[in-house]
């Protein structure tokens, strides 16, 4: 924990933030790329569904960081609420829009994915809903945010509302368990997979590259924020004047 | 059914939105650094 407080001073966190930002996009694309690569090319096509499977290196990476997004948004915001850090809540910001975007592809990916699978682009079943509903509440919380922001509130507001949205993680999470869904059930958990190795190698470049990039956007979009405060300060310093 | 544009589609569209939140995430950050590498400046 004291690393996070020791992080928690901008100027140290700008320090640190400035040479792994291309560190952490660089690596991300790179491995993205190579996972995507080896996903469309080295690996056999699926029995049942054939060469469709390859979405998968796309489509699971999309929703570990809708996800993902949103679980460290919350922490975030735990972390603001907890110990008013103003940077932990420039993170729960920064982390909304690639959050929501992610999200946003998780749905289309797998409507795309359903069409020749399923026979139909759309289903109102547990895990389609459920993934919809995050997407709506990332954008609940970009809006609510700017418009704390503009109103110059302190930020609480946003942070309880990214706090209470972690209730629709374990409704994602168990979905398939919870109600007889169309979308498939696990198969990847802490214990092992269903999916062949043969097919499962790429999935961890692509999982990893995506992570990667989610970290180098999240940190391009806190050193705008961090300087854009610096700007708005410094001008009214000037006019105090 | 052809899998192929199905593939290609949302290989495409993910594509085309990470490309797109990058330029302007990175675009956003070179902006407001740059205001204030000049407002320190001045």
């Amino acid at each position: 924990m004291p690393i996070f407080h020791a992080l928690a001073n901008p100027a140290r966190f700008q320090k640190l933030a400035r040479p792994l930002t291309p560190l952490c996009f660089w690596a991300g694309v790179a491995l993205a790329l190579f996972g995507c690569w080896a996903g469309l090319t080295r690996t056999p096509a699926d029995y049942l569904q054939g060469e469709t499977v390859r979405i998968l290196y796309i489509h699971v990476p999309c929703a570990w960081l809708g996800m993902g997004g949103w679980s460290a948004l919350a922490l975030a915001s735990i972390a603001y609420l907890v110990w008013r850090h103003p940077l932990a809540a420039v993170a729960a910001r920064a982390i909304a829009a690639p959050g929501a975007l992610f999200a946003g592809l998780c749905l289309v990916t797998g409507s795309i994915w359903g069409r020749p699978t399923w026979g139909t682009w759309w289903q109102w079943d547990g895990r389609l809903t459920s993934m919809l509903l995050l997407f709506f509440v990332y954008i609940a919380y970009i809006a609510l945010s700017r418009a704390d922001a503009e109103r110059g509130g302190d930020g609480r507001i946003p942070a309880l509302f990214g706090v209470a949205g972690t209730i629709l993680l374990p409704v994602i999470r168990y979905s398939v368990i919870w109600w007889n869904t169309l979308h498939q059930g696990q198969s990847i958990g802490l214990t092992g997979s269903t999916i062949a190795p043969s097919m499962l190698w790429p999935l961890w470049f692509t999982l990893s590259g995506f992570s990667l990039f989610f970290a180098g956007l999240v940190l391009m979009r806190m050193r705008a924020m961090l300087a854009r405060q610096k700007v708005e300060a410094r001008m009214r310093r000037m006019a105090a004047v | 059914m052809n899998p192929w544009p199905f593939v290609s589609a949302a290989y495409a569209l993910t594509g085309l939105g990470a490309a797109g939140i990058a330029w302007v995430s990175w675009r956003a950050m070179r902006r407001a650094e740059r205001a204030a590498e000049a407002l320190r400046r001045r």
